[in-house]
This record gives C-alpha cells, structure tokens and sequence, in this order.
C-alpha cells in the first residue's frame, strides 16, 4: 500500500469529460462559474466552443440545460453539490426529472470533505433530495477509476443522472484494466459471512481497510460497493443481508434519505435485517482539513471497524 | 397586415378562445383569465409565424414553443387542437384524471415542447433551446411567453442576463402585461414596472404591442426578426379575460372555472363573435 496514487474525483469528472468530449460530440458542458473548481476548466481548455459558464446563477443553469436537452444536446450542468441539488432543487424537479430530460447534473464538493468552507458548502443532502425524484438515476462514484467510467455510462443512459464527486483527493483502488461499470449494479468487493458493510463513495475505500482490519480481529466482513444508489441493487443487497443477518451502512452524508435510508427501504421489504448505519448524524457540518473532519465525524475505517465489530459482537 | 388573413386570424381566436372556455368549465378548475389575454398571440404565433407541423410535432427543425406561464395552458391547448396536433373534444377532458391535457403543459403532449407551470422556469429552458440552435447552426427560432407577475421570480433575471450574454438573437420572448396576477393588480403586489427598461437595461431589445391587434402583433414579431446580436423581448399590453365580457380585468378570474351559467353567457358572447366575423 506504500504507492497509493491519490486523486479527488471531481479531478476525474473533469479528465472524462475532455477525453469523452471527442467521442461524444453532443457533448456539452455548462458551470456556474466553478470551472476551476468541479475541474469541467479541463474540457473547456480543450473545447472552448463546448463549454457554457452560465455565470451564478444555478436555477437558470439547470434550464438552460433542460432546454438543450430538449433539443438533443447533452448537457452536463456542473456546480458544487449544493446548489445543483440544494438550491436548483425544485428546477431540477420540474424542467429536467418531470419531462425527464437527458440531463446530467455533475455535483462536486459533496459531503463533509469539502472541509474548511465549512458548513454552508457541505452538502449532506444531495442524495436524498435526489431519490425523491421520478426517473432520477443517481451516481456516487468511489474512486478516479469508478469515476471516470460512471461519466460515460452516464452519456449512454438516455434519462437525467445525478453525480456525486469529491473535492477531497482519495486512493484509487480499482484497477483501470479490469473495472467494468454496470449502472444499477452494486460490486462485491470482499466475500464474507459475519457481517456486511455496504458502503458509497469515498468510504468504499474506509470499509475495505475496515475489512482488513476485522479479519485480523477474526471477523469476516463482506463488502459491498453501491455506486448507483438509484436505481439500486436490491438482489445484491437482500442476499448479502440473508447471507451476514447483520449490515453496517457507510456514506458520507446524512443517515437521514441516503444510502443507509435506501438500504432499509430495501431491507424492510425483501430481508429485514438488524442494520446500522454511519453517515453524518442529524447535525450540520463545521470547518476544518477534509481528513481530519471525517475522523471526527467517524467516517474513517477505525469507527467502522469498531462498530461492525460491536455489532458482530 | 393582408385583410384575409387578419379575418382568418380573428376568427381563429375566437375559437382558439371558445376552447378555453370549453375546457376550464369541463375542469371546474384552471386559468381562464390570462388565457383569453394571451388567445390572440398564440393565434398569431401558430397560424401566421411559427414553422411547426402537426403530422409530425417532433420534427427537428420546428420553431420551438415553450409557454413560461404555464398556468394558461388552456389556451395553449385550444390553440394546439385548433392548428390539428389532438382533435378539440380532448379540452372536454382537461385536468381530468387519466386525460392527456394536464393542468399545466406537460412535454408528452402533441405540440408541447416543453413542461412548464412553475413560474419563472420556462424562459430558462427557452434560453436553452436558443442555445441549442446557435451551437449547431441550426435556423428555428424560440417563442416563450412570460406573465407580467411572472417576472417577478429571480430566476427570469438569471435568464435575462444569459440570453443577452450569449447573444440569443433567435429567441423572442413575449412578456403579457395584463396587469393583474392572483392578489390583485401587480402594481400592487409587487410592481414589475418598468418592464421595457428593465429588459432594455440587460441588454434586450424592446418592443412594445397591443396583444389583441393582429396589426400591432405582425410589426412586432417581424422586427423582432430584424434583430440581430440581442435577444428579443415583446411587451404586450393585454387584457385579462379578454373576449368575455364579465371575465374583462376582473381578478376573480384569474384562477377559477365559470358556472353552468356563467358558461352558457361566455358561450354566446364568443359565438356571437364568430358569427359577426363570420358573416
């Protein structure tokens, strides 16, 4: 583990988009004078004549590219998660899900590691806005390889598509030449048969670690990966929990509509199941550097770890 | 504008605007007031200007439409059936259940281009389709009609500034000043007034028009055709309710379906109307 390459994944959304942008020549990217933030700097650098700053203005932005959608283009509306989410939400409810546009909203600097910003540009709750709404196909990617392979599954899926990146760079664990991304499809990560450990994005990463861990502690946990929260994978989910009887969810964001909410709605249905869920509790985010805030907050593999472990008892 | 067709316009409107009756009275709910204030611009923009093809509503070089207040959906529809997208018997059953014409315009719809109703979202969506046009060179141009209490949502400014930004001289937006929205006279409520400078202030060209003069209508859609490099706005001096008598700059009507009798008295007064063009 001496030479883990590290990478955010909102560097990653950027990089696909310019090498897709060729591919792909309905390809069109629009920001909300972040460019040099959410990275789409990168494909505008290559495709100037592509790229639409939409100025600050977000409610507008998500029109604009409902109404190129509309008209056959694919727009990628790109912004920090809380604004394509938090205040774009009912634009992106009424001009881009209830017609049910080929959208895709880019969403970076989501969760608690966006860090010193603080509270007002931590969104934690980006996910379970989205899964409110019809037709909605929501994404959060766990590392640059996951990233960059959900960007063009996104182009291919005709429907709008939510994306979850982070400002905070993380290990790439997945290998490039053997990864393959099926939309809807959760990846198990590790095999076991004490307890499962189903986690998205940056703290896929965390529940491998947590894994090693526990089986140098004696307990098997399986992992499972869940990079589409809608729609998700309730097979895989509902035989891993038939399988374990016991299952700790990891996000980062809030316990209350996301993974761990989907998970149980899940669960509740086709295998109810004793679940525990880690994410950011009822409670805003502060300031702070990005690593140290998700120690505290407990999204780090010493507290999964700790807690499958007490639930395994 | 030719004679013949200023006749045929206006007797286009006047069952442009018997639909509308027809179908909010069917509803029991729905917007007849700002309907009948837009009935004879939607006339002008389907049957004298707008490039758009019934047999084949998705057809890709089309004008684009989007109605930004999209409460009056009724009157986009009668003026859809009108033009032959749906048969007319489809406004008996609007905003019923299992009916295709939903309460506000949904772009499933025949002739539809896009859903709209939450105010202020249209005119973004219409930038887009502008957009859309410039980058691929492509000639169809945008229509969206906005209310004038409309605009009182930030979001149409936010659009304002990136029409003209962008140079969107192929979209037109048309603001209907009919001076009442739901709480009374938008003076009052919240006054959008000055609108023409306002506009002219973010960079738009401005035309004024008299909303239910097919002459006034022609002169200004066609210099908005003459514009280039800025994006168009038309502000049309309207009346709500226009073409009834007792709906005419009455705020009640705003939101709310004539009765049985009610109907029966739009009815006449609509069809007397016709008659009189007809003759």
């Amino acid at each position: 583990m001496a030479d883990v390459i590290k990478k955010a994944t909102r560097e990653s959304y950027g990089e696909a988009l310019a090498e897709l942008g060729d591919k792909y020549e309905n390809l069109y990217v629009l920001d909300a004078d972040l460019a040099a933030a959410t990275k789409t700097g990168i494909f505008k650098k290559k495709f100037p004549d592509r790229f639409f700053d939409c100025g600050i203005a977000e409610a507008n932005m998500m029109g604009v590219a409902a109404g190129m959608a509309a008209t056959g283009k694919i727009p990628f509306a790109s912004t920090f998660a809380m604004f394509a989410a938090g205040r774009a939400f009912e634009i992106v409810r009424n001009s881009i899900g209830y017609p049910h546009l080929n959208v895709k909203i880019g969403a970076t600097h989501a969760g608690i590691s966006v860090g010193e910003d603080g509270a007002t540009h931590q969104c934690n709750e980006d996910i379970a806005l989205m899964r409110t709404i019809p037709g909605m196909t929501i994404i959060n990617p766990a590392d640059d390889v996951e990233a960059k392979a959900a960007v063009e599954a996104a182009i291919l899926h005709n429907g709008p598509v939510y994306m979850r990146f982070g400002r905070l760079a993380v290990p790439v664990f997945n290998d490039k030449e053997t990864y393959k991304f099926e939309l809807g499809k959760g990846i198990t990560l590790r095999s076991g048969k004490d307890i499962s450990i189903i986690a998205t994005g940056l703290m896929v990463n965390e529940a491998l670690v947590a894994a090693e861990k526990l089986a140098s502690e004696g307990v098997d946990a399986e992992v499972i990966n869940i990079h589409t929260i809608k729609p998700i994978d309730s097979e895989l989910i509902a035989a891993s929990a038939a399988k374990t009887g016991k299952v700790l969810t990891v996000e980062e964001h809030s316990i209350i509509g996301g993974l761990g909410s989907a998970v149980c709605d899940v669960l509740a249905e086709k295998c109810p199941t004793r679940v525990k869920k880690i994410g950011v509790n009822d409670e805003f985010g502060h300031s702070g550097p990005a690593a140290k805030l998700l120690e505290v907050f407990g999204l780090c593999s010493d507290n999964i770890a700790k807690t499958a472990k007490e639930m395994v008892g | 504008m030719d004679a013949m067709l200023k006749k045929r316009l206006e007797i286009t409107a006047c069952k442009v605007r018997l639909g509308i009756i027809e179908g909010v009275h069917s509803a029991k709910s729905g917007h007849p007031g700002g309907s009948l204030s837009i009935a004879d611009t939607l006339t002008y923009l389907y049957f004298a200007k707008m490039n758009v093809y019934p047999d084949k509503p998705d057809e890709p070089s089309r004008d684009r439409f989007v109605l930004s207040k999209g409460h009056t959906a009724p009157a986009l529809y009668s003026t859809l059936a009108q033009k032959g997208f749906f048969p007319e018997e489809e406004l008996k059953s609007l905003r019923h259940v299992g009916a295709m014409l939903q309460g506000h315009p949904c772009i499933t719809i025949p002739g539809v281009d896009m859903s709209s109703g939450s105010l202020g979202q249209g005119i973004s969506a219409a930038c887009g389709m502008a957009l859309s046009a410039k980058v691929s060179s492509e000639p169809y141009k945008v229509y969206t009609i906005l209310g004038d209490g409309e605009i009182q949502e930030g979001q149409v400014w936010e659009a304002a500034m990136f029409a003209a930004h962008y140079k969107l001289d192929n979209l037109v937006a048309v603001v209907d000043n009919n001076g009442l929205q739901i709480d009374g006279r938008v003076a009052d409520v919240m006054s959008p007034y000055p609108i023409t400078d306002k506009f002219a202030a973010f960079g738009w060209h401005v035309i004024e028009a008299d909303a239910h003069d097919f002459d006034s209508l022609e002169a200004a859609f066609n210099e908005a055709e003459t514009i280039s490099g800025q994006p168009v706005v038309i502000v049309q001096k309207s009346i709500k309710g226009k073409g009834v008598s007792f709906m005419e700059d009455n705020v009640s009507w705003h939101g709310s379906a004539p009765n049985d009798e009610q109907y029966a008295q739009a009815r006449s007064e609509l069809e007397a109307a016709l008659a009189a063009l007809q003759a």
